[in-house]
């Protein structure tokens, strides 16, 4: 029954696939962002609302090292495993022949600069979301950060998911809605909105997903097993999350939960991120997140 | 008397190794009541950096006196080997303290040096004890991070 299921499913996406083959790839164009110039100030506050060290930085780099995106760290999923590539500047290693096209593309379609798709491990279903002009402010950031010669390690990803192609399915089946809460919600929090649901990349940990790896948006933020092993990743919508709006703050600032214990597990590192925007942002999500649907 | 003796060995031994079990259990007892206490200090610290307890100085400045303390405890007396979460019940402390005592020394002088920071800043102003509080909490982090098994 389950693996007729499965089967199913997987016809579901080859179905999805060769619609994909049909369909031009997405791809955003060079005129697309051509009135757009990259701050790379502004840039260095998306790249921490972004995350994006926390998976290309090397294995248990710290300080300035953070800072040089070399790639490495491993991902185990229900899929295998992912590495996370080299993003310095390194032109043969690394993204340095790129254009900001490129970045765009990657991060708002999960399209490689050579049309073929990325796996959802990189968080495109969430960064999608971010503006153009924060991908473009957040390429010139990444331009001044120093280079790394380390190659890329190989996925290892088992039949049938190593067959990128078929990735165009995955998306086409699960690139989620432009906005995941849709009600009218006051500045603060529709600003926490874009945080949360686009840059911050918050869903793509604390959602459970389905068999094939798509978000459930109907549990939005209501808590999922934690795929890299031990224990559960914590429901934080109002069904469960308790702690006021100053306590959300000050755990998003220093790491501190209300009783004095310390944030864990890959929550330390996203703590070490958010406390580097200004305190207005952690203010915003904390303000979302008593918003969002309560999930029992 | 040859078998007297190898009795009375192994009674000294086996009294030996209990004693040994129930000395790491004191041990686990303690450091974690450190750790409570530091949180216990936080608490007002932190209330204070939160807006949801008034401000004071002096007993701003006392309690990070306090925990600036309790960073100074003489530290081999609570991390005894065999007392990780492999060997022993009730403990969440990673076998990799012991094989990195380096790197778990470092953590712990970074925790003072963050420590010494607060007491400097705590009785001065509401916004420099707020500015002291992320620093203290990176320290705590840094080290569960590394040494300390997830709640289960
Ligand atoms: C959860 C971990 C994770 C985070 C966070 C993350 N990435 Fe990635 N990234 C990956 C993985 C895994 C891949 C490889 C995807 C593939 O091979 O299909 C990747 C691929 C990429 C690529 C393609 C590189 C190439 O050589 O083709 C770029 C560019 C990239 N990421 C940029 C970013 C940026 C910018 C951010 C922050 C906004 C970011 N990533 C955040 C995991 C992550
Ligand atoms: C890489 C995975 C990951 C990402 C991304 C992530 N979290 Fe978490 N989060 C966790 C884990 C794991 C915990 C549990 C931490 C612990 O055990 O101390 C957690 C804990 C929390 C908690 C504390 C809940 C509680 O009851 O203890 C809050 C609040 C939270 N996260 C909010 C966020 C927000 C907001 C974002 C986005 C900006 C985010 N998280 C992104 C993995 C993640
Ligand atoms: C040098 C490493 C290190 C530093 C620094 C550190 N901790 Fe811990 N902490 C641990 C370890 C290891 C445990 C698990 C101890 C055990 O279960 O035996 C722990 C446990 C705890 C616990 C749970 C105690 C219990 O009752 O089980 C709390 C609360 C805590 N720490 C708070 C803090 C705070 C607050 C700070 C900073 C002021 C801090 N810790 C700094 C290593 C550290």
């Amino acid at each position: 029954m389950y693996r007729a299921a499965r089967y199913f499913v997987f016809l579901i996406i080859l179905a999805g696939a060769v619609f994909w083959w049909i369909t031009a790839p997405k791809r955003v164009s060079e005129t697309d962002i051509a009135g757009l110039t990259g701050d790379a100030v502004r840039g260095e506050t998306v790249f921490w609302a972004g995350g994006c060290a926390a998976c290309h930085s090397a294995p248990g780099a710290e300080g300035d090292a953070r800072l040089v995106l070399s790639g490495g760290r491993g991902f185990a999923s229900d899929f295998g495993t992912f590495h996370a590539p080299n993003i310095s500047p390194d032109p043969t290693h690394g993204i340095g022949g790129w254009q900001a096209v490129d970045l765009v593309n990657a991060m708002r379609h999960g399209t490689a600069p050579d049309g073929s798709h990325y796996y959802p491990a990189f968080p495109y279903t969430s960064y999608a979301r971010a503006d153009l002009q924060d991908m473009v402010d957040l390429w010139a950031f990444l331009q001044t950060l120093p280079a790394s010669d380390l190659p890329d390690t190989a996925h290892e990803v088992g039949f049938p998911f190593s067959i990128r192609r078929l990735l165009g399915g995955w998306k086409f089946l699960f690139s989620g809605p432009d906005q995941v809460v849709t009600a009218d919600l006051p500045p603060e929090a529709a600003r926490g909105r874009a945080l949360v649901e686009g840059l911050g990349h918050c869903g793509e940990c604390h959602s459970p997903r389905n068999a094939l790896g798509g978000i459930d948006y109907a549990r939005w933020l209501g808590g999922a097993p934690n795929p890299a092993g031990r224990g559960t990743i914590p429901n934080i919508t109002p069904g469960k999350l308790t702690w006021s709006e100053p306590d959300l703050v000050e755990y998003f600032t220093s790491g501190f939960t209300p009783d004095y214990d310390s944030a864990g597990g890959e929550m330390a590192e996203v703590v070490q991120n958010l406390a580097k925007l200004p305190v207005e942002d952690r203010r915003a999500i904390a303000a979302y997140l008593k918003a969002v649907p309560a999930v029992e | 008397m040859k078998a007297i003796t190898k009795f009375t060995l192994a009674l000294t031994l086996a009294a030996g190794v209990g004693s040994a079990a129930y000395a790491n259990e004191a041990a686990i007892k303690a450091r974690q009541g450190q750790m409570e206490l530091y949180a216990h200090y936080l608490g007002l610290l932190g209330g204070m950096a939160k807006g949801a307890v008034p401000y004071d100085a002096d007993k701003a400045g006392a309690a990070a006196a306090s925990l600036a303390s309790l960073t100074k405890l003489d530290s081999s007396r609570l991390w005894p080997e065999g007392s990780d979460d492999m060997s022993a019940e009730g403990t969440r402390a990673l076998p990799a303290i012991w094989d990195n005592p380096d790197d778990v020394m470092k953590k712990a002088m970074a925790l003072g040096e963050a420590a010494a920071g607060m007491e400097m800043a705590a009785g001065q102003s509401l916004e420099s004890l707020q500015g002291a509080m992320g620093p203290l909490g990176g320290a705590c982090g840094a080290c569960h991070k590394a040494y300390r098994a997830p709640d289960s």
